[in-house]
C-alpha cells in the first residue's frame, strides 16, 4: 500500500506549462479512468488549481516503479512533450507524498503563505474524485487528514488571518471598523487596476453596493458593469459621499481630490456615520489633514504597505507551528498506514504458515502411518491452535499499540523477511 | 464555612482569564473556546459559592458587603457570557475577567459588615436588589466595552495596526455590544427601581424619596437612556458615545460607594 504524487506547481513550472497541464473536472474523472484501466493507479485523485496540477495515486505495485508511467500518462493526455514535462514535474513518494499534501492543505506550499482557497480546492478535488470512485481506502483516508490539517492550521494558527496585498489590507481595516460588509457600501474613484483589486476583494466580501465615479464615463461604466456597479457622475460629492462607509481612491491628481471641507460636509450630511478612505494615488488624492475629522478614517497606500510588510513577518512566524501541526498528521497517517500494513502481513504469513504446515504435515505423516484419521485431524487441529496463539499476539498489539506500529518503520524490510515478494498480499 | 465552591471559582476565573489572554495574543480559537467553557464553570461554582452563603437567610445575599460584591461578579460574568455568545465574540474576555476576579476576590477580603434586617423583606425586595446589581453589572460591562472601543479607535486612527487589533472586534460590533449591554441595565435599572418604590410603598404607605439614592438612580438611568439614544442614531455614534459611556460609569460608581456609603440610608451595599 504505497502512495505516490507526481505533479507541478508554481515553483517548478512557468504558466505556459502549469496551463496546458491543468485538469477541468470532466478530465480529472478521465484521467482517474484511463489510469486505472492502464493499471498504473489504484486509486487515483486529480489536484488542480491555477498555481498546481497533481496526481496523488496509490500504485498496484511499487511506487517508484509507476512514476515514469504516470509522467507518460501527464505528457501523452495533455500533449506536452515528456522533455518539457519532465524538468517541471516533482515526485514524491509514501511519507513524502503526505507531508507535500498536509504542506498544501496547510497553505505552506502555496504561492500567497497560508491563502485560504487551496482548502476549499483540496475539498472540492476529494469530492469529486470520491463522488466518481476514483478514491479508495487509502486515499480517503490520505485527504481526509488533508482537510483536517488544513483546518486546524486555520484554527490553531494565524498563518491565513491577516491580509498580504495593500488591496486586502485597506478591505480588512475597512472591516475592523464596520464588521461584515454585507450591509455595506463602497464609493471607487479612478477605474484603473489598483480600484480594480481592491473592487474585487470588496466584492469577494460581499459588499452590498458599489458606485464607481471616474473622469472617463465609460471606463468607470466598464469597472461597473464587470462589478455590478453604478456609475456616479465625476465630482458630484455631496451626493456621491452621502451613503458609501468604505471609499478608494485611485486616481492620479495633481492636487487632492478629496479636501478638508468636502468631507467635512459630507460627514454632517451623513450624522457623522463612519467612514473610511483608501487612498491609493500618488500624489496623494485626499488631503492629509481630513485624517483629523471625527468618524474619519484614512489610510495611504504607504500605511497599507507597511501592514502587509508587518502581517508577512507574523505569517512567517506561524509557519514553526502549522508545520509542527503537519508532523502530527503526517505521524497519525504513517501510523494509520503501517498498521493496515502490518495487519496485511500477519495475514498474509497466516496463509504462508498454513501452507507450510499443510507440506509438513504431508512429509511428515508418511512416517506416521499408524495413526488414525481422527488422530491426525487431531494434530493438524493442534498445529492449526499453536500457529493461531504464535500471530494472535502479535496482530492484536499492532491493532492496539501505536507506538509499537511507529517503531516498525520498514514494513517492506519484515515482508521481505517472512515472505517472498511473489507473496505480498 | 465551606471553601470547595470559592476556590473553585477563583480557579476557574482565572483559567479563563489565562485563555482569553491567550486567545487574544496567538488567536487561537480552541483556547478562546475553552475560556468560555472555564468562564461557564466558574459561574456554575460561583452560583453554589453564593448559595452556601445565603443558606439560612433564603434570600439572595445583599445583606452584606461580600453578598453585594460577589453577586455583583457573578452577575457580570453572568452578562458577559450571555453578550459574548450573542454577538459571537470572545476576544474581549481578557478584558473582562480581571473586574469579574477582582469583585470576587474583594467579596471574600471584604470585612464582616452587616446591615441591620430592615422590617419587611420578601420576593419583591429580593428582586429589586437583583436587578439593581444586574444594573450595576450590565453597565459595568459597557463601560469595558467602551473603553476597548476608545483603544481601538485611538489605534486604527493612528495607524497603529498591531495583533491585538486584527483580534479585537470591529469598531461597530463593540458598539452594539456596549449599547446591547447598557439596553439589559436600562431595563434592569427600571424595572428594579419601580420594585424598590413598590416595595417602600408597602412597607410605609407611601414614597419616600429623602434617600439621596433615588436621586442618584434617576440620573443615572437618564444618562444611560441619553447614551443609547445619542450611540444610535446621532453625530454623537462612536468614541464621544463611548467617552459618555465611561462618564455614565463614573456616576455608577460614585453611586456605589460615596452615595450608599455616606449619604443613602438603606442602600449600602446596592
Amino acid at each position: 500500500m504505497e502512495i505516490v504524487l507526481v505533479g507541478l506547481n508554481h515553483r517548478t513550472a512557468p504558466v505556459e506549462v502549469r496551463e496546458k497541464v491543468s485538469f477541468t473536472a470532466e478530465q480529472a474523472r478521465r484521467a482517474a479512468e484511463e489510469l486505472r484501466a492502464r493499471g498504473i493507479l489504484e486509486e487515483t485523485l486529480v489536484l488542480s488549481t491555477c498555481n498546481r496540477s497533481e496526481v496523488y495515486g496509490v500504485p498496484p505495485e511499487f511506487s517508484h516503479e509507476c512514476a515514469p508511467g504516470l509522467s507518460t500518462f501527464l505528457s501523452e493526455f495533455h500533449s506536452v512533450r515528456a522533455d518539457v514535462l519532465s524538468v517541471s514535474l516533482y515526485h514524491h513518494y509514501d511519507h513524502e507524498a503526505v507531508r507535500h499534501l498536509f504542506r498544501v492543505a496547510a497553505g505552506l506550499d502555496s504561492m500567497l503563505l497560508g491563502e485560504a482557497e487551496i482548502l476549499g480546492q483540496v475539498r472540492e478535488a476529494y469530492r469529486f474524485a470520491h463522488e466518481h470512485g476514483a478514491t479508495g481506502p487509502v486515499l480517503n483516508r490520505l485527504f481526509q487528514g488533508a482537510l483536517e490539517v488544513g483546518k486546524r492550521v486555520r484554527t490553531e494558527t494565524e498563518l491565513g488571518t491577516r491580509p498580504m496585498s495593500v488591496a486586502s489590507a485597506g478591505v480588512k481595516l475597512a472591516e475592523r471598523i464596520f464588521g461584515k460588509l454585507h450591509e455595506r457600501k463602497a464609493l471607487v474613484l479612478g477605474a484603473g487596476t489598483a480600484s480594480e483589486q481592491v473592487v474585487s476583494q470588496l466584492r469577494d466580501r460581499g459588499i452590498a453596493q458599489l458606485y464607481v465615479m471616474n473622469r472617463s464615463r465609460d471606463r468607470a461604466e466598464e469597472l461597473a458593469k464587470r462589478f455590478e456597479g453604478k456609475v456616479v457622475g465625476w465630482g458630484e460629492w455631496d451626493s456621491a459621499l452621502q451613503s458609501p462607509d468604505v471609499v478608494v481612491s485611485s486616481v492620479s491628481v495633481e492636487e487632492p481630490l478629496l479636501r478638508r471641507e468636502i468631507l467635512e460636509r459630507a460627514m454632517a450630511a451623513r450624522g457623522n456615520r463612519a467612514l473610511f478612505l483608501m487612498d491609493l494615488g500618488v500624489p496623494r488624492n485626499i488631503a492629509p489633514d481630513a485624517a483629523e475629522l471625527y468618524n474619519v478614517y484614512v489610510y495611504h497606500s504607504d500605511d497599507l504597505s507597511e501592514i502587509v510588510q508587518q502581517n508577512r513577518s507574523a505569517r512567517e512566524s506561524e509557519i514553526p507551528k502549522a508545520q509542527g501541526i503537519v508532523d502530527e498528521h503526517v505521524a497519525k497517517f504513517l501510523s494509520w498506514q503501517a498498521s493496515v500494513d502490518l495487519v496485511g502481513l500477519v495475514d498474509a504469513l497466516r496463509v504462508k504458515m498454513r501452507e507450510e504446515r499443510a507440506s509438513f504435515i504431508r512429509a511428515r505423516m508418511e512416517s506416521m502411518k499408524h495413526l488414525t484419521e481422527t488422530e491426525r485431524a487431531h494434530v493438524e487441529k493442534l498445529m492449526d491452535e499453536m500457529l493461531e496463539k504464535l500471530l494472535l499476539e502479535p496482530a492484536e498489539r499492532l491493532r492496539g499499540e501505536k507506538e509499537l506500529r511507529r517503531k516498525i518503520q520498514n514494513v517492506e524490510a519484515l515482508r521481505d523477511l517472512f515472505l517472498s515478494y511473489r507473496e505480498k498480499p | 464555612m465551606n471553601h470547595l465552591f470559592p476556590i473553585l471559582s477563583v480557579l476557574a476565573y482565572l483559567l479563563s482569564f489565562v485563555l482569553y489572554v491567550r486567545f487574544l495574543s496567538t488567536g487561537n480559537k480552541l483556547t478562546g473556546r475553552l475560556g468560555t467553557v472555564l468562564l461557564g464553570l466558574g459561574l456554575i461554582a460561583h452560583y453554589f459559592a453564593l448559595l452556601e452563603r445565603s443558606r439560612g437567610s433564603h434570600t439572595v445575599p445583599y445583606h452584606d458587603l461580600y453578598g453585594s460584591m460577589s453577586l455583583f461578579g457573578w452577575l457580570l460574568a453572568l452578562t458577559y457570557l450571555g453578550l459574548e455568545l450573542y454577538h459571537r465574540q470572545r476576544s474581549v474576555g481578557a478584558f473582562v475577567l480581571p473586574f469579574i476576579l477582582v469583585f470576587f476576590l474583594a467579596a471574600h477580603l471584604a470585612p464582616a459588615d452587616r446591615l441591620s434586617p430592615p422590617a419587611v423583606r420578601g420576593v419583591i425586595f429580593a428582586l429589586h436588589v437583583t436587578l439593581s446589581i444586574l444594573a450595576y453589572a450590565a453597565f459595568a460591562l459597557s463601560f469595558v466595552l467602551s473603553l476597548i472601543f476608545l483603544g481601538e479607535e485611538r489605534l486604527l486612527r493612528r495607524h497603529r495596526v498591531g495583533d491585538v487589533v486584527w483580534r479585537l472586534p470591529p469598531l461597530e460590533l463593540l458598539a452594539q455590544m456596549s449599547q446591547s449591554s447598557v439596553l439589559v441595565g436600562l431595563v434592569s435599572i427600571a424595572a428594579g427601581t419601580a420594585l424598590g418604590f413598590v416595595w417602600v410603598d408597602r412597607l410605609s404607605s407611601q414614597y419616600s424619596f429623602y434617600d439621596p439614592k433615588y436621586v442618584i438612580t434617576l440620573v443615572v438611568l437618564a444618562l444611560y437612556a441619553l447614551y443609547f439614544r445619542l450611540a444610535r442614531t446621532t453625530g454623537w455614534r462612536g468614541a464621544r458615545a463611548s467617552k459618555l459611556c465611561v462618564f455614565n460609569f463614573m456616576i455608577v460608581v460614585l453611586s456605589f460607594t460615596v452615595v450608599n456609603l455616606y449619604f443613602s440610608h438603606s442602600h449600602r451595599y446596592f
